[in-house]
């Protein structure tokens, strides 16, 4: 598989995270012709992926978790052709909390106003931030020590803090996700973290509505309009208008309100696109017909979208970092299932074409414009 | 009095492409070798113990061919002049 000069200024970058190793798939802008390249890491677990491409960096970070050795991250600043292998695990609780890391589940790059700024998400369920591009991570203090956490489960995947949303101006507030936990948030720069569940329900609890122990797959916003956040429940969908403090039932229309990815348009903040599985029993998509469904009026209506997507015998689930959207306009969504696909669309989900097969079994996947930011 | 360590191929990276480390010192128990170990290679620690101190889940620790876990864990002791040999356990996905 070659690798051909992937790195130029508006090449697309779609990374691939899979049970066996990481993709680096890339095309040039004009999104016609795909180069794959990987397994990186072979063997190794790959739940989290990001490009950084903030401070004169294009350094993509990798949560790489072996059976056996652990979990470390690693960063490449030339697409893959090295990579760091950290001699000590970079990312780890401190001895007093009685906690020993699983796995990264998320990288997110900080605001661009603090472009040393990192976070991650992991499994047992913590943020961790660097100041330093990377270099060196520390837990969040008042999410690792919340009065919670005792009372939070593992859902199937283990228990995970999943999904950062910062407030693109305001440093002091982030919302974080976590499985089975809910939505916290903070406001004072992550000394206190409030949960922000109400209207959010928990089928599996004698209370469908508890202030926290949600099972929340994905949240995710437009950063033109921060406050307006849409979620992707186990079991439901919804969006807020007041950064989390209440949460309204958007399930209009679709198949199935159980799914866990879900993405923002990169340009329209009404528009969301999801992947409705059909129960948390089975876990594949309705009627084996492979539909991404869109909404483009916040959730006053969803429309499948199936062009070139297989209609019949399609036995896929897609997780909850699954799917993706470049920064392009039309907008490029991508996405990739448990089978080893990953699909894309080049014109904002109209139509899509297969890109890749066979591969591994995908649990995360990231797209970036080279030069026009993170990955999302 | 020594220990040597044998460390399987993924390790060797995090110990200078050392395959063997010899520890000149009387070690009374696995957590004691291992502690001994981390002093020239921490890395390697990292990878065979969590934060907390455990042995990873998916990791033994032989004492001159006896598996340490049916031996007493990290007290098993370790008789002077010992082989150490650390493997990846039999799992995976």
């Amino acid at each position: 598989m070659a690798r051909k000069g992937v790195g130029s200024a508006g090449d697309v970058v779609v990374l691939v995270g899979t049970q066996k190793g990481a993709f680096i798939v890339s095309s040039d802008g004009e999104r016609k012709k795909w180069r794959i390249d990987g397994p990186h890491f072979p063997g190794e677990s790959v739940y989290a992926l990001a490009l950084d491409d903030r401070g004169g960096r294009h350094r993509i970070f990798a949560g790489t978790r072996s059976f056996h050795w652990g979990s470390v991250l690693r960063e490449s600043d030339d697409f893959g052709k090295t990579w760091t292998s950290p001699e000590r695990q970079n990312v780890k609780f401190p001895a007093d909390s009685g906690l020993s890391l699983v796995q990264i589940w998320q990288v997110t790059p900080g605001r661009a106003s603090e472009p040393e700024k990192l976070y991650c998400g992991v499994e047992p369920a913590a943020l961790f931030e660097s100041d330093d591009a990377g270099e060196t991570w520390a837990p969040v203090a008042g999410l690792l020590n919340h009065e919670h956490r005792a009372k939070w489960m593992p859902g199937g995947g283990g228990l995970c803090l999943h999904t950062i949303v910062l407030d693109p101006k305001n440093r002091d507030r982030m919302l974080v996700a976590i499985s089975t936990g809910g939505v916290y948030r903070t406001d004072d720069g992550g000394r206190n973290w409030q949960p922000r569940n109400s209207g959010v329900r928990a089928e599996f609890q004698p209370n469908k509505h508890p202030e926290f122990g949600q099972c929340v797959h994905k949240v995710v916003h437009n950063p033109a309009n921060p406050g307006r956040l849409f979620l992707q429940n186990h079991w439901g969908l919804y969006r807020s208008d007041d950064w989390g403090d209440s949460w309204t039932d958007i399930a209009n229309g679709v198949p199935s309100d159980f799914g866990f990815a879900m993405q923002m348009h990169p340009h329209d903040r009404d528009t969301v696109y999801i992947v409705p599985l059909e129960s948390d029993v089975f876990r594949c998509v309705p009627e084996a017909k492979m539909r991404v469904y869109r909404t483009r009026n916040a959730g006053a209506a969803w429309e499948p979208l199936t062009k070139g997507l297989p209609q019949k015998d399609a036995w896929e689930t897609v997780l909850r970092d699954g799917l993706t959207a470049d920064s392009m306009k039309p907008a490029g969504i991508y996405f990739g299932t448990r089978s080893g696909k990953l699909f894309g669309s080049v014109d904002d989900g109209e139509s899509w074409k297969e890109i890749a097969d066979g591969l591994p079994s995908i649990a995360c996947v990231k797209a970036a414009v080279v030069g026009g930011g993170e990955a999302r | 009095m020594s220990v040597t360590v044998e460390l399987p191929g993924a390790l060797q990276a995090h110990a200078s492409g050392s395959a063997l480390v010899v520890i000149e010192r009387r070690c009374a128990s696995v957590a004691e070798a291992l502690d001994a170990l981390a002093e020239q290679w921490p890395g390697v620690l990292d990878r065979v113990m969590t934060e907390q101190g455990d042995l990873r889940p998916h990791v033994n620790v032989f004492v001159d061919e006896q598996n340490s876990r049916f031996i007493g864990g990290l007290d098993a002791p370790v008789p002077d002049g010992s082989t150490i040999l650390i493997l990846p356990a039999v799992s995976g996905g």
